[in-house]
């Protein structure tokens, strides 16, 4: 469980997030949703560490992350799995170099048991016979399943997703989506997902918050959102003629 | 101001560098990776430049030495007293800044704007420890083997290029580069390019750590690598010639 509390962040001038209190929940699929500019990526940032809040908290199972020192926050970060935007894989390693990497650094682990790890978390992520592959060597759907690997090789308590859609085609993003719903099920994972992709929304959002303006506008599960009175979130969930035509089809019947 | 803001956040990055590595085995394997990468894919390019550098001193100073009263051998002894003392230092690591410095701060801002600085901090991982501290130790460990390289081929390539072209024999080539041998320029010269390697890694990674935006800005934090790395060369050679000669 990861609970925000009052959490502001501004840069320079310009107030980015205001007061956000925001509890997600353990073994759930947790998306933060709003336009471009709202504020969903800073707020996810900061949740990680890699933004400092100006003020507030961020509390991972009652320990105050952002209020840690710099070690027991680095001991803390091995239980966080990230997954990039653009996958963020080291390009002069293999595949398997990838996945392999957080269990060289943090793990005391024989070569041969890392390997196995290596093959299980690649096996999970559905990719076989990748393991030699360089990222430029594989599709952008076969990247975000490596990061997604890599990112569970440590078996984190938490998982965090930036836009893991972003330039996928509508098929290979649903399975993305599914493999992260999946995998947070199987490992009991706090997920934090943040998007703008409806299908998301529609497919894996079991929480669902909406960020505008940078604060926290309206929270609830996706068959919540059909019923919603809240303007904003109308205009960007139902911003599509298709949407709008789906919504008057559930209302309907 | 601007300058002691980037010289504090220098010195910041530096203290983040020069800290206890979390798996001292993994940043084993990365500093061989980089004495690859960084000293010995340069040795062809040092080899090179130092063959010519050789030449054009030798050839230079016979003409400049065109004088009955003046004996040959100064051709040899003046020639490498040039490349021991300067080039296979300063012109070496001037290069080096052209080479590695670019080669470091492209790719450590490329992982920057790819967010892949941000995938190691979020794993736990100093960053700035496991990506630059391998480069500063495996170039600062290859650096005077290329400085090395550099003063035999450069004298080779003078002694080549001055006998092909007639103006001195073997003979008074060899006695010029052996008479009044001071063995101090060498050792002079290896701490000069062990500093100046340090200054160009440091600098490179330090524009390429702060690297923010996209592909533009990734060549932009390379061409500031370059020229600051290449200023505080120079800067660093007329102090350091001050301190080790004077």
């Amino acid at each position: 469980m990861i609970e925000v509390k009052d959490i502001s962040k501004s840069f320079e001038n310009t107030k980015v997030l205001n007061e956000v209190n925001v509890l997600f929940e353990k073994g759930k699929t947790n998306l933060i949703i709003g336009q471009s500019g709202s504020g969903k990526t800073v707020l996810l940032k900061s949740i990680v560490g890699l933004h400092q809040v100006d003020k507030g908290q961020i509390i991972f199972d009652n320990i105050v992350f952002n209020e840690l020192n710099f070690k027991d926050k680095k001991e803390m970060r091995k239980q966080i799995g990230m997954l990039f935007q653009g996958g963020a894989l080291f390009d002069s390693s293999s595949v398997e170099e990838n996945v392999r990497y957080p269990l060289d650094m943090f793990t005391n682990l024989s070569l041969s048991d890392k390997q196995d790890r290596v093959n299980e978390c690649l096996k999970r992520v559905n990719l076989i016979n990748a393991n030699k592959f360089y990222p430029a060597e594989i599709s952008g759907g076969m990247q975000k399943r490596v990061a997604i690997a890599r990112a569970i090789a440590l078996n984190p308590k938490y998982l965090f997703c930036d836009e893991p859609n972003s330039g996928l085609d509508p098929q290979t993003a649903i399975l993305i989506d599914n493999l992260i719903k999946e995998i947070t099920e199987e490992y009991n994972m706090t997920t934090i997902v943040n998007t703008h992709d409806m299908n998301s929304v529609m497919e894996i959002g079991d929480k669902v918050v909406f960020i505008y303006k940078g604060e926290k506008w309206w929270e609830g599960t996706k068959e919540g959102i059909f019923d919603t009175e809240n303007n904003e979130l109308n205009n960007f969930i139902f911003a599509s003629t298709l949407s709008r035509k789906i919504k008057d089809l559930k209302k309907g019947g | 101001m601007s300058l002691f803001y980037h010289i504090g956040k220098y010195f910041l990055l530096l203290n983040r560098v020069f800290s206890i590595p979390e798996k001292h085995n993994v940043y084993y394997k990365e500093t061989l990776k980089e004495i690859q990468k960084q000293g010995i894919n340069s040795m062809g390019i040092v080899a090179i430049i130092s063959v010519f550098m050789g030449a054009v001193i030798t050839i230079q100073t016979a003409y400049n030495t065109e004088n009955p009263l003046l004996p040959t051998y100064l051709i040899g002894l003046g020639a490498r007293d040039a490349i021991l003392l300067e080039f296979s230092s300063t012109i070496v690591a001037l290069i080096l800044a052209g080479k590695i410095g670019s080669n470091i701060a492209s790719e450590i801002g490329t992982m920057r704007v790819t967010e892949q600085i941000d995938a190691l901090e979020i794993m736990g991982v100093n960053s700035a420890s496991y990506l630059i501290l391998p480069k500063v130790v495996g170039s600062v460990i290859f650096a005077p083997f290329l400085t090395l390289l550099s003063m035999i081929v450069g004298i080779s390539g003078g002694w080549v290029a001055g006998t092909a072209a007639g103006v001195v024999t073997t003979e008074n080539y060899i006695y010029g580069i052996q008479y009044a041998f001071n063995p101090y320029y060498i050792t002079y010269s290896l701490i000069k390019i062990t500093v100046f390697v340090f200054l160009i890694t440091t600098i490179s990674s330090y524009h390429g750590y702060n690297t923010s935006g996209g592909s533009l800005e990734v060549g932009k934090a390379s061409t500031k690598a370059v020229v600051h790395s290449s200023i505080f060369i120079l800067l660093f050679n007329l102090i350091l010639t001050q301190l080790l000669l004077s």
